[in-house]
């Protein structure tokens, strides 16, 4: 039998029966849509993150006192205290390395801050005037910390912008004095709201001159430094000069932590990819149900048809050529499921685009294939099976039946 | 050399315990061109010596040679070649398939046999016009009437010129006059040279053949040569 006419009266036989061909088709639709929404829903999510992240700039070496294997950005990944401090005297040597362009050292601390009878409790950030330029903040009133060197700095406050909201409402901020624990700030700048960066609220924090941070909190420790890197591709370079530069300040010590934007980006892009990939699975599961819905399927229609597969090997059908009518229907019912399945993931993330718009629901290119490849090959497979019956069907038996 | 020829056939069904000799030491030749009839009560073993001969049934004992060549000992595939080639069936209860329209269904046979569809097209055409099934060319077996649908189904039969053309009651589900005529329809092939076997109840249908087979129990009891009609 030529494959056209293979593939015709396969076909027409699927279409021969309506109800059934369309609800397998349903079931593989079901298992192909599942796995297109669900890796687009993964995969969105995926790349959400990573924009966030490219959005903090992408360039930047941060600095951790103490040696761990897996650091963290937060605040709660504080540096144990068997190991050295980061010092100012440390950061002012970081800006000597080649390929640095800025670093903004910081400290942090807690402390309550008033103004006009309210109080608070609030993240006190010290930092300095580079810290705009490589955090990429942008400041929505007044101006950023001024540049006083890193020894020195007066007391001036730049204010999140939802702390300017819960200190001062709807009254001028600019100018106003700010009580930070014992000492008087003059507010100089209030931040756009942003939100979250680099594992603290931005718009709940106010930054201070790192020096004056250091005397108010009375250390001589960094609880970061953030370096940035001329470009991507001189991160490699300036984290071997940090490196060499402080083990050489530390007496040899190697005992800071050094994290990159590309490292921390690498972790999440995994988890999530590995993420995607589960989703994917488990929906690949419903696809495997789908074949051996297929399967049932064919079998009834080997059932139904037994006076036709009797009839055609009569007029000199070889078992090979029934065989294959049977598998390439099973494969054409699979393959209109899938594609009918790639409509409705289609549809589904773009509905899920329209709700979510941050989120790029976007089905990746491997789970479409993926996708569609499971459904065929599971549907041709299970199909193997009603076909093997049909082609051994005695010819005599089959023809007395009724078809 | 007998277009057919049986030689100690025997074919055994076993029905739970009980074992049934539907054929037994078939001797049997039949030339090219030959009209037969075989004739019998139910259960005599005509239909199972039409499956035989149509390479549907294997034989537990005996040789059948179509043509010369022992086709007994035929693989599967090679069998469905013959039968592609050299055998026509038509059957009591048409067996057309119910979703392929009159042309497709007659069509059928050479599409199994992957003949190419411009000569397709070309042989259906002057068969449709010899069996008077032109404006019925694109009708569904439900929108024929039980005569066309015999006429589709011969058509169908002899659409691969095939040297052996086996009926099986094939005007046992048709009205007298519809019956004659599709008999005569087989006559007409039989005259022009294909060999005509025919498994009938009816005496009258059986007494237009040349040859009578009477069948009982399995066996071919009387093989009487009748005048022609």
């Amino acid at each position: 039998m030529r494959l056209a006419d293979t593939l015709r009266f396969a076909a027409g036989a699927a279409l021969g029966a309506p109800l059934r061909t369309a609800l397998m088709a349903l079931a593989m639709a079901i298992g192909v849509a599942a796995v297109v929404l669900l890796t687009a829903l993964g995969d969105g999510a995926r790349r959400y993150v990573i924009g966030e992240f490219n959005a903090l700039g992408t360039h930047l070496v941060i600095v951790l006192p103490g040696r761990t294997e897996t650091g963290g950005l937060g605040i709660g990944g504080l540096a144990s205290s068997t190991t050295r401090d980061l010092t100012l005297d440390d950061a002012e040597a970081l800006l000597r390395a080649p390929g640095v362009v800025r670093i903004a050292p910081l400290v942090v601390g807690d402390a309550e801050i008033s103004t006009a009878g309210r109080l608070r409790s609030v993240y006190v950030v010290g930092t300095h005037a580079d810290f705009r330029e490589v955090r990429q903040v942008h400041v929505a009133q007044g101006q950023f910390l001024p540049d006083e060197g890193l020894h020195h700095g007066g007391n001036w406050a730049v204010l999140g912008a939802t702390l300017r909201e819960q200190m001062f409402g709807s009254s001028p901020a600019l100018g106003a004095l700010l009580r930070i624990g014992d000492r008087r700030f003059r507010v100089i700048g209030v931040l756009e709201a942003s939100g979250q960066g680099l594992g603290m609220d931005m718009d709940e924090l106010v930054l201070i001159p790192v020096s004056v941070a250091q005397a108010m909190f009375d250390t001589q420790s960094l609880f970061r430094i953030l370096v940035e890197a001329r470009d991507r591709d001189a991160i490699a370079g300036v984290k071997q000069a940090v490196e060499r530069i402080l083990q050489a300040r530390h007496d040899g010590e190697r005992d800071v932590t050094l994290l990159t934007q590309d490292a921390v980006l690498g972790t999440f892009d995994r988890i999530l990819s590995a993420l995607t990939l589960g989703v994917a699975g488990i929906a690949a599961i419903s696809l495997a149900v789908a074949g051996i819905l297929v399967m049932n399927v064919m079998l009834v229609a080997v059932a139904q048809r037994t006076g036709e597969i009797g009839l055609l090997k009569a007029l000199g059908a070889s078992s090979g050529t029934i065989r294959s009518a049977f598998l390439v229907e099973a494969g054409l019912l699979s393959l209109a499921g899938g594609l009918a399945g790639l409509f409705l993931g289609y549809l589904g993330a773009a509905a899920l685009r329209i709700a979510l718009p941050d989120l790029p629901a976007e089905p990746p290119a491997w789970a479409v294939l993926a996708g569609l490849g499971t459904a065929i090959v599971t549907g041709t497979v299970f199909g193997v099976l009603p076909a093997r019956r049909a082609a051994r069907l005695d010819p005599v038996d089959a023809l007395s039946r009724k078809s | 050399m007998a277009q057919v020829e049986l030689d100690g056939i025997d074919r055994i069904f076993h029905l739970g315990d009980a074992t049934v000799h539907a054929l037994r030491a078939v001797t049997l030749s039949i030339e090219a061109g030959e009209y037969v009839a075989v004739m019998g009560p139910s259960g005599s073993g005509k239909s199972t010596l039409l499956n035989l001969l149509g390479l549907l049934d294997p034989p537990d004992a005996g040789v059948y040679r179509l043509e010369g060549r022992d086709v007994t000992s035929l693989d599967p595939d090679q069998q469905a070649e013959v039968r592609s080639r050299r055998i026509g069936f038509v059957f009591q209860s048409f067996h057309l398939v119910p979703r392929l329209s009159a042309a497709e269904n007659i069509a059928l046979p050479m599409t199994l046999a992957g003949i190419h569809p411009d000569e397709r097209a070309e042989r259906v055409r002057r068969a449709l016009s010899d069996f008077g099934l032109d404006q019925r060319a694109d009708h569904r077996p439900d929108q024929l009437s039980g005569g066309q649908r015999q006429r589709v189904a011969i058509a169908r039969a002899t659409i691969m010129q095939p040297a052996l053309l086996l009926a099986d009651e094939p005007t046992g589900n048709l009205d007298r006059a519809t019956g004659l005529e599709v008999t005569r329809l087989l006559e007409a092939l039989n005259a022009r040279g294909t060999t005509l076997i025919v498994v009938t109840h009816d005496p009258a249908m059986g007494q237009r053949a040349r040859r009578q087979l009477g069948m009982e129990d399995g066996a071919i009891f009387s093989d009487t040569r009748g005048a022609p009609p």
